[in-house]
């Protein structure tokens, strides 16, 4: 379970999260909804180590991760994308997912120069498992291309690939349907499906109404840094509190 | 198929040099390459691979180069103890400086590593006790093998080959693992990286240490080689031609920092035969200009290049 207490991120004196709790519960898909600048992406921030938060707790399997190193929290299973795409452009979409694999690897620097045998078994085993991925998020036709001159909606699978790759327990998406077309919406809701289990949980930020409402078992709401609604789709769709945040804003849940 | 061949080819003519190669300053000059080749690695390994730039390479060259011959001259180490103690010790320069710089990166990465080697050059001078100064240490013995001495330029020319073709192998098998994979990654997208468990600042110092390990290597047999060492084995100079050497051969491949060694070590030579002495300097600058212009990426990815529009059934990426 993700437990976020009183959480506060101030820029310069600005707040951009004013305080923010909610606790996200293991195997479902929440997601964190709200008008632009609202703080969502600032939470993402905070939660994955991007950010310091100025205040408050953040904890993971009841062990405190706020103001650690992304890299360190990723090694606790908690897994992000970012909003805008995220790829390593220079690289085939294969080797983007088996750099994803980092931690599923082992070897170290001097069984990787004396080319020890469990180092090439460790390589076959993650070349596989990076194979394994790319059909899973369907991409397997895309393997030898270099990533970054991808379609746009094909490298927010590979994005989504790669953060698949780090085995997450909480994976969280930060707008995971930008720029993608309706097809390809339909296919990442599905993937969005398969991908949370028992062992996996998964934290959304989306703008897309239809997409949020259609996926989530619970939507927290956030409005100029704050929590002003959480609950499920349906309640959310009719909260005052909520239309009245997006009133007068394109992306109004509908 | 054609770089397959073309590795052969270049293999048997380095082994075969010095069959070929009549004039002892030729071959003094293809010794230079391959110490060229291992410093053009080393920095590819840092510039190429992680994307840090390091203008004070020439330090971790210098350092391998005094301890060598230091250990040498003082305790009376053999060689073949004191190029794995040069090697240490520009590691552990490597590792304090990566330490220091690599946490901000990017340009405080390049003025630290500017710094270092300004600072430790003037060590080099005003340490008189230790490095005898601006007058250096002459008389560094020559390697021994067994019974043998490499006196020759013949025996050192193969030595060197060995320590470039160790050096590749070695670049070889990082770049093609897990910790390869990293490195290109924290170059291509640090916060991606880092969302994946990869410690960015771990993996850094890493690089600067077996980079400023292989430069080491480099300056021991340079030491050994010249059997002189002074406060020059510092100079910038050296630092601008190893990054000439890999931009222009092509940085973050494997084949690039050779090929640009081999190229920028000839040329200047060639350059000296071919044009009056005036000429030479502005004749080497009007080449580089034109790299720039017409390989910004260097000569190796512009093969390459080349090669997958001839073949273009052929997997785009290696």
């Amino acid at each position: 379970m993700l437990v976020v207490e009183d959480l506060q991120v101030e820029f310069g004196g600005v707040l951009a999260l004013a305080g923010v709790s909610f606790s996200v519960e293991p195997g479902t898909i929440t997601s964190l909804i709200g008008p632009n600048g609202a703080g969502k992406t600032t939470a993402f921030n905070a939660i994955t180590g991007y950010l310091r938060p100025t205040r408050g707790r953040v904890a993971w399997q009841g062990e405190p991760i706020a103001g650690r190193r992304p890299c360190e929290i990723a090694r606790r299973g908690v897994v992000r994308t970012f909003q805008r795409t995220s790829v390593f452009p220079t690289l085939s979409v294969f080797d983007n997912v088996r750099t994803g694999l980092h931690l599923r690897g082992t070897a170290g620097v001097w069984s990787i120069l004396g080319r020890m045998p469990r180092v090439s078994a460790e390589e076959r085993r993650l070349a596989a498992a990076a194979d394994e991925i790319l059909t899973f998020v369907g991409l397997a036709h895309r393997r030898d291309e270099r990533a970054g001159e991808l379609p746009y909606g094909e490298q927010r699978l590979v994005e989504l690939a790669v953060a698949l790759a780090a085995r997450p327990r909480l994976l969280l998406l930060d707008e995971p349907a930008a720029g993608m077309t309706g097809a390809e919406k339909d296919r990442l809701v599905a993937l969005i499906r398969k991908i949370r289990g028992d062992d996996v949980t998964v934290l959304v930020v989306e703008h897309d109404m239809r997409l949020v409402m259609g996926i989530s078992q619970t939507v927290i709401v956030l409005n100029h840094g704050r929590v002003i609604a959480e609950g499920a789709p349906a309640e959310m769709r009719a909260h005052p509190e909520v239309i009245r945040a997006y009133l007068g804003s394109s992306d109004a849940p509908a | 198929m054609i770089a397959r061949a073309a590795v052969a080819l270049g293999a048997v003519a380095a082994v075969s040099a010095p069959l070929w190669v009549a004039n002892p300053y030729h071959l003094h000059v293809l010794i230079m390459a391959g110490i060229f080749t291992i410093l053009a690695l080393s920095l590819n390994l840092l510039l190429g691979y992680t994307g840090q730039l390091s203008l004070g390479h020439a330090a971790f060259f210098g350092i391998g180069a005094y301890t060598s011959a230091l250990l040498a001259l003082r305790l009376s180490w053999s060689f073949w103890l004191a190029l794995p103690a040069a090697a240490l010790a520009s590691g552990l320069a490597g590792w304090a400086i990566g330490r220091l710089a690599l946490k901000l990166r990017g340009a405080y990465f390049v003025l630290v590593t500017i710094s270092f080697a300004g600072v430790i050059s003037l060590v080099s001078i005003n340490w008189m006790d230790l490095t005898n100064g601006p007058l250096g240490l002459p008389g560094v013995p020559p390697p021994t093998l067994g019974p043998w001495t490499l006196r020759t330029k013949t025996a050192y020319w193969y030595l060197v080959l060995a320590g470039a073709a160790l050096t590749y192998l070695v670049c070889h098998r990082l770049v093609t693992s897990r910790i390869g994979r990293a490195l290109v990654a924290l170059r291509d997208n640090e916060p991606l990286a880092e969302s994946v468990g990869i410690d960015g600042t771990r993996y850094l110092v890493l690089a600067a240490v077996i980079s400023a390990a292989m430069a080491g290597v480099a300056g021991s047999l340079y030491a050994h080689y010249t059997r002189f060492v002074s406060p020059e084995v510092f100079l910038f100079s050296y630092t601008v031609t190893m990054v000439i050497m890999v931009i222009a051969g092509g940085q973050g491949t494997l084949a690039g920092p050779v090929v640009g060694a081999l190229l920028f070590t000839a040329l200047p030579e060639a350059l000296r035969e071919a044009v009056a002495w005036q000429w030479q300097m502005l004749a080497y600058g009007v080449v580089l200009v034109l790299f720039v212009f017409f390989l910004p990426r260097g000569l190796v990815p512009a093969l390459n290049d080349v090669r997958r529009r001839a073949a273009p059934s052929r997997p785009p990426l290696q």
